[in-house]
């Protein structure tokens, strides 16, 4: 299994030249299968360049893990080349409402005002999914997803084949559900989705300090995402969802504040980057 | 021993909600299984959660012998907030009295409700008890 970080940026997209190390789309992570089946987790604006890329790449079906429709996790989707070709297949996953389905959710996107073309009008064949409560089978990989701390419906993923693992928890505020060292594993949000992966890659927008002005508002401190992986038994974290007002310089001391934290260096917790390749055994 | 069981984020919050209150609040899981109660429960029950410990909410409840204030039969799960709120998924409320762990009956006050998820999926209940 491999990762390639396409945003991390959290809230909004942040371009600029202080953004550059660690970049200004938001979510959007590829993850490639052994047989070069590509899943993309969330539709944040890092979508659209790893649209294009994928239809140079000649790959015309492939899935999306939608966790949540908060708009810097869709806003995405209007410019992901492959729906604008009639040749593409896709798979839309995402959490359930008991109100509205996926699609009618997602087709708010693409409507007056806030876009000229209707979802009826795209090219590509689309199906949505809500995601099942029981583990499903992706091109061979084990994909299991799970409602977690964050305002509004919101799942988070994990994805096993098999010789690795990896939970995708971009949004997340385990301490909003108590605190996170106190509780049994069953007891914590998400705790069954991050439980012993090779990779956690996990929210970590605020210093400490910035999370007590905060709390409520579905993220997490740096402290609050070190502290869950080791109650999760992660064995490596990648920090996510980077806070807008952060520049890189910022982020290096987040970074920093994070090994600290786990009391480890070189295979300490580290900051996703735009442009980041993960190979997971 | 109840095997290990990710809970259900509703649970989950609804746990800490519980754990904040000075009002008797026990949650069991869609199963019925009861998976939490407060420390103000604990006064009602005569135990704490943590001695307790999780279980079927049938052997929890045998434990306390709850009985009609009016005509002091013996209230069968079923015909309890809780139990109804379970088996018919709508929200009840009832006097009884019970007979805690430390063998003390009390009168209390008894309003349980079903918790549904995003996908109208029934999670849970939580009950509310008042000693009066």
């Amino acid at each position: 299994m491999r990762l390639r970080i396409w945003g991390c940026r959290g809230s909004l997209p942040t371009p600029g030249a202080e953004t550059v190390r660690y970049g200004g789309n938001t979510s959007c992570v590829e993850v490639t299968l052994e047989d070069g089946a590509v899943l993309v987790l969330d539709a944040g604006t890092g979508i659209r360049p790893l649209g294009s890329e994928l239809l140079e790449r000649g790959i015309r079906r492939f899935h999306v893990l939608l966790t949540h429709l908060h708009l810097d996790h869709l806003e995405g989707l209007r410019f992901f080349g492959p729906l604008w070709d009639a040749d593409v297949s896709v798979d839309i996953w995402g959490p359930p409402s008991p109100v509205s389905s996926l699609r009618d959710r997602v087709a708010r996107s693409f409507s007056p005002p806030l876009f000229p073309v209707d979802l009826r009008e795209v090219p590509a064949r689309i199906t949505f999914h809500d995601v099942p409560r029981e583990p499903w089978s992706l091109n061979g990989a084990r994909v299991s997803a799970d409602l977690v701390v964050h305002p509004g419906s919101t799942v988070g993923y994990r994805i096993e084949t098999a010789g690795s693992s990896f939970a995708y928890l971009p949004d997340h505020e385990p301490a909003l559900a108590g605190a996170i060292a106190d509780r049994p594993r069953d007891w914590i949000s998400g705790g069954s989705l991050a439980e012993g992966v090779d990779l956690l890659l996990h929210d970590a927008q605020y210093f400490e300090d910035e999370y007590e002005q905060r709390v409520g508002w579905g993220h997490s401190s740096v402290a609050d995402a070190v502290a869950y992986a080791d109650a999760v038994s992660a064995r490596r974290l990648l920090l996510f969802h980077h806070e807008p007002l952060h520049a890189d310089g910022s982020l290096d001391r987040l970074e920093a504040r994070a090994r600290e934290l786990a009391g480890r260096n070189g295979d300490g917790p580290t900051l996703a980057r735009e442009g980041m390749v993960v190979e997971l055994p | 021993m109840a095997a290990v069981r990710q809970k259900h984020l509703v649970l989950i919050l609804a746990r800490e909600f519980a754990s904040n209150l000075a009002t008797g609040t026990l949650i069991t899981d869609e199963r019925g299984w009861l998976v939490y109660y407060n420390e103000a429960a604990e006064e009602v029950f005569g135990v704490s959660f943590s001695e307790a410990g999780e279980m079927p909410l049938e052997d929890w409840s045998a434990r306390y012998a709850p009985r009609s204030v009016e005509t002091d039969e013996a209230l069968p799960l079923e015909r309890r907030p809780t139990g109804i709120a379970l088996k018919e998924r709508r929200p009840a409320h009832q006097r009884f009295r019970t007979r805690g762990f430390d063998g003390v009956v009390r009168e209390v006050e008894v309003t349980a409700f079903p918790l549904f998820a995003h996908a109208d999926e029934l999670v849970g209940t939580v009950t509310i008890f008042w000693h009066v």
